[in-house]
């Protein structure tokens, strides 16, 4: 019989929903779970933590998941592979161990991949540019973090070595799929053409339910069924790199050509030249075919050869943003909104406040709707007025939101539910470092 | 009639750029979804805020075209002083675009 490979998807993002993969661990027909948790800031963030508590920095839902799938997945045989790790692989390898040993799971073997922090590298190299040809010496002293989108390379040798779960931190997201393939069906890692199938699979699945009706619902025009129960997709993978997507029967939402080719043209630029750290991918030509409910075909990806760099993702402090909010409701409520605006604008004005960017905003209007349409929005029964700037200092910040919450006595009549933040901001910018200079390594802890 | 009507479309983003996508319901419908919906209009329809230049990527066998819009995230994610910082929402406002008639 001819060999398939079927890999779950357990996460899309550091938040994503708990039960749909516990649901697969139980009873999806899968030999891998796979959880992708890392967007492109939450490593920063998660290594702003790690300075704070070295114990930290791993995706903070790890515990919630493990105790959720680790039984079924342990009792089935079903490998787990995730970039939980964040900032903290180390750490997050410990915990699944004593997590491990909480639920009497013996006889596990825990891979962590490390490596992908060049923090170092990149501080120690003022030529280094930056995206937006910014040089990095500009931004040196405030450098938080920096880590590497590596490969499959490591995750392979670690299931080569008996792994049973595969820990990382940034890691291209679809090597986390393409690793078990490659493991699995031996594929070459300069066989190009077959990488950019394996690519595919993994950006089909790395968003998890954006593939099964996730993010896709519009009522009336894109229905989904049971779409509270919207499960998490599985790729049922053949040795020619062909592939159906398909999610476990009873959950709610859907596997369609539709949902597919929307999750396909997700976040990769070029169709045709989707740059990772196995290949550059090519979806250009990719045909999808429904072979019957919630399941779906795909042929036709393919791939040429990797670049000599990694892309790395520089997390810095950069600036502070103040915001606050404030709610106007019935008759006359977009004049009333307009005028607070008006208010605000002022007194900032008088008070001489410095801001490097400052929006003054109706949300309603004209705050998330943005493009040629904001002229055509109609008077609406409720908007909430939005101020945000961008300052020097969190006391500088402090003081939007302050000047916001200010109009209940303040302002125009009826204003409610004023709201008021101030934050650091920890911002990213992208370089690329040669291959060479970054080394991964793998430590393995026994359960 | 609004592109709503015979096409669907998501958004997605890296760093201060952003990707949409326009995918039509019925494949019948791509060479007039082609026809009209240039790189032009679309960098037109966002003219307060995109920057940089938009390319477009056809799929015939898809039935889509991508749009991929540079600068025009207000600096990303991370730094945007948006609402929506990753512009997700700009597939809705894309969809508002008017077509005239049926195709």
């Amino acid at each position: 019989m001819k060999k398939v490979v079927k890999i779950g998807s357990g996460a899309g993002f550091s938040d994503d929903r708990i039960l749909p993969a516990k649901d697969l661990a139980e009873r999806g027909d899968i030999n891998y779970l796979v959880f992708e948790c890392l967007s492109e800031r939450t490593v920063a963030l998660a290594q702003l933590e790690k300075l704070h508590d070295p114990l930290q920095g791993y995706n903070e839902y790890l515990e919630d998941r493990f105790e959720a799938v680790l039984p079924a997945c342990s009792r089935r045989g079903i490998k787990i592979i995730t970039s939980m790790g964040a900032a903290n692989p180390p750490a997050a390898g410990k915990k699944i161990i004593e997590i491990a040993q909480r639920l009497n799971i013996k006889g596990l073997k825990v891979a962590v991949v490390t490596g992908d922090d060049v923090t170092q590298l990149v501080q120690n190299n003022d030529d280094m540019i930056l995206e937006l040809d910014n040089s990095i010496s500009n931004i040196t002293k405030q450098i938080v973090s920096a880590n590497a989108y590596i490969g499959s390379e490591p995750v392979v040798e670690a299931l080569r070595e008996g792994a049973d779960i595969v820990i990382t931190g940034r890691i291209a997201d679809p090597s986390l799929f393409l690793a078990p393939l490659i493991y699995e069906f031996n594929w070459k890692t300069n066989d190009w053409a077959m990488l950019g199938k394996g690519v595919l699979v993994g950006h089909l699945l790395e968003c998890s339910s954006q593939v099964s009706g996730g993010y896709f619902i519009d009522p009336g025009v894109k229905d989904v069924p049971d779409p509270a129960n919207i499960g998490f997709p599985i790729a049922e993978v053949e040795d020619d790199g062909s592939f159906v997507v398909t999610k476990i029967p009873g959950t709610g939402g859907q596997v369609c050509r539709k949902t597919c080719i929307e999750q396909a043209l997700y976040e990769i630029h070029d169709p045709a030249l989707y740059i990772t750290a196995d290949c550059v991918a090519d979806f250009s030509q990719v045909e999808f075919i429904e072979e019957g409910l919630d399941r779906v075909r795909v042929i036709g990806a393919s791939g040429t050869a990797k670049t000599d760099s990694y892309k790395v993702s520089v997390g810095y402090v950069d600036s502070y943003i103040g915001e606050g909010q404030i709610s106007y409701c019935g008759p006359n409520a977009l004049a009333r909104g307009e005028l607070a605006l008006d208010m605000v604008r002022q007194r900032l004005k008088d008070s001489k406040l410095e801001t490097e960017e400052i929006r003054f905003e109706i949300i309603g209007v004209n705050s998330t709707l943005r493009g040629a349409s904001v002229e055509q929005a109609p008077e609406p029964a409720e908007i909430r007025i939005r101020v945000a700037a961008r300052t020097k200092s969190l006391r500088d910040a402090r003081k939007i939101g302050h000047e916001v919450s200010a109009l209940w006595l303040n302002g125009p009549a009826g204003g409610g539910g004023a709201t008021k933040i101030a934050n650091e901001v920890v911002a990213i910018r992208s370089t690329l470092v040669k291959r060479s200079e970054v080394k991964t390594e793998i430590n393995y802890h026994e359960a | 009639m609004k592109l709503h009507q015979i096409a669907h479309s998501r958004t997605g983003d890296k760093g201060n750029i952003s990707d949409i996508s326009v995918i039509a319901y019925n494949l019948e419908d791509y060479e007039y979804i082609k026809k009209y919906i240039t790189a032009d209009r679309v960098k037109n329809h966002f003219y307060d805020i995109v920057k940089g230049k938009v390319e477009r990527y056809e799929l015939p066998k898809m039935g889509a075209l991508k749009f991929v819009l540079h600068d025009a995230l207000a600096g990303g994610v991370t730094r945007s002083l948006n609402l929506d910082i990753h512009g997700k929402s700009l597939s809705s406002s894309l969809l508002e675009l008017s077509l005239n008639k049926l195709p």
